[in-house]
């Protein structure tokens, strides 16, 4: 293991972190000076996405689904268009499915042979999302995956894993809540963490923080 | 190809780790790395389908210890080489010895938000009728090609059902390897867990995978 304080989780990086940083650094000198990349482009993309593109937008996406009903329609029969009147839409999202969780039904998302996932509407996908844990256990062990996020589903729900084997994304419509008839949209969205548009959650009660 | 990325059903990777506030990225290299990859698969030299298949020719220790922008990385080295933008030896010197290859753009800060946005759709018509419909049954086909395909190993040689046509799009075990885009119709075909997994199976479980028209055969 390293010794990265701000890095404890487990996973196998040993020392390539400042290894990393040089042969990263080293890589993008060469391209610079070659003319082959605007460093500020950069800078630009990773503004994008600490800041512009993440969970919030599917948030949204989410909470309308659940307060109009046309839109939900709209969202069944063609997540793309949809989800794109929102304002979101581009990379890895070019391509979207939205898939409802029911009272019978819950849905789950991976990506076993890469880490496909709906940038557009869930920005930049966390660590365990791309490491192999997620991707080899979530299509054969999904009750085990989904207790180790916590998430215990009553033994006669069905379990439907969607692995993004092709260029469509899958946004996960969780059931909403109970006792959510007042809310407004922006209160909805705020029950409606990430992990419950990827199902490895549900949506949080009202008072729950997601 | 049975690489170390088709990793369905693998067994021995242990507990997922989700990890309390996550930041979108742990270390300044990551970030770099992020912005370097976008900023090469613009120059238009190779597609996401050669990019990926860049990334699963990773040797399997590597891969699996690495961790996924390390993959980026190690892949973007390959396919800079392979592409004539940048030597092995001006990676490692950290500075450029030769000119090199002209991308086809190079993609500037201005450029950035307009990119992004646009994205690269993969869907593209194709000449013939869908060759099945919704309810059909299926059989994956059984092989392992050495080359890119999008058909993980657990699901293949596995009988399912046609769920939805989801339209037509770029073949990937074509487009990684140069041979063009020749689209082909894309199904979600469903697969009961008892299917795939056998005895013991999860008996609530179902899982789909979206199969190119050449990935399948009727039942």
């Amino acid at each position: 293991m390293h010794d990265h304080a701000d890095h404890d989780h487990d996973h196998h990086h040993d020392n390539r972190y400042s290894d990393m940083q040089a042969r990263v650094k080293a890589l993008e000198t060469v391209l610079t000076e070659k003319g082959l990349i605007d460093p500020a482009a950069i800078d630009a993309i990773v503004e994008t996405y600490e800041t512009k593109i993440g969970p919030r937008n599917g948030a949204h996406v989410v909470a309308k689904a659940w307060s109009d009903a046309a839109f939900a329609e709209w969202l069944n029969t063609d997540a793309t268009a949809a989800i794109a009147s929102l304002g979101y839409a581009g990379r890895q999202g070019e391509h979207m499915r939205a898939v409802f969780n029911t009272p019978e039904t819950h849905n789950l998302v991976v990506c076993t042979l890469c880490s496909c996932y709906p940038w557009s509407v869930l920005g930049l996908p966390p660590v365990w999302y791309k490491a192999p844990a997620y991707r080899a256990r979530v299509v054969i062990d999904p009750r085990g995956v989904l207790a180790e996020f916590g998430l215990t589903l009553p033994a006669e729900k069905k379990i439907r894993v969607w692995d993004s084997t092709a260029e469509l994304r899958y946004l996960v419509i969780p059931e909403r809540p109970e006792g959510t008839e007042g809310l407004s949209e922006q209160q909805l969205a705020g029950l409606v963490s990430r992990d419950a548009m990827i199902g490895t959650a549900i949506a949080s009660a009202p008072g729950v923080v997601a | 190809m049975n690489g170390p990325h088709d990793l369905g059903g693998q067994m021995g990777f242990g507990p997922v780790a989700p990890e309390k506030d996550e930041p979108y990225f742990h270390a300044e290299w990551e970030k770099r790395a992020l912005g370097l990859t976008l900023s090469c698969g613009a120059f238009g030299a190779w597609t996401i389908d050669e990019s990926r298949h860049a990334r699963e020719n990773i040797p399997p220790p590597d891969y699996l210890s690495a961790s996924y922008y390390e993959i980026w990385m190690r892949a973007l080295e390959v396919l800079l080489e392979r592409h004539g933008f940048a030597t092995a030896a001006e990676i490692d010197a950290g500075h450029k010895q030769t000119a090199g290859a002209v991308p086809k753009r190079v993609l500037k800060a201005d450029m950035v938000a307009s990119v992004l946005a646009r994205g690269g759709a993969c869907d593209r018509p194709v000449e013939t009728a869908a060759r099945f419909a919704v309810g059909d049954k299926v059989r994956t086909k059984n092989f392992n090609p050495e080359t890119h395909t999008r058909l993980p190993r657990y699901a293949r040689a596995r009988s399912g059902v046609i769920e939805a046509v989801q339209g037509s799009f770029v073949f990937p075990d074509d487009n990684a390897h140069g041979k063009g885009e020749t689209p082909q119709w894309v199904y979600t075909v469903v697969f009961d867990g008892k299917e795939i997994w056998g005895e013991g199976a999860d008996s609530s479980l179902t899982v789909s995978i979206d199969a190119w028209e050449s990935y399948l055969e009727p039942v």
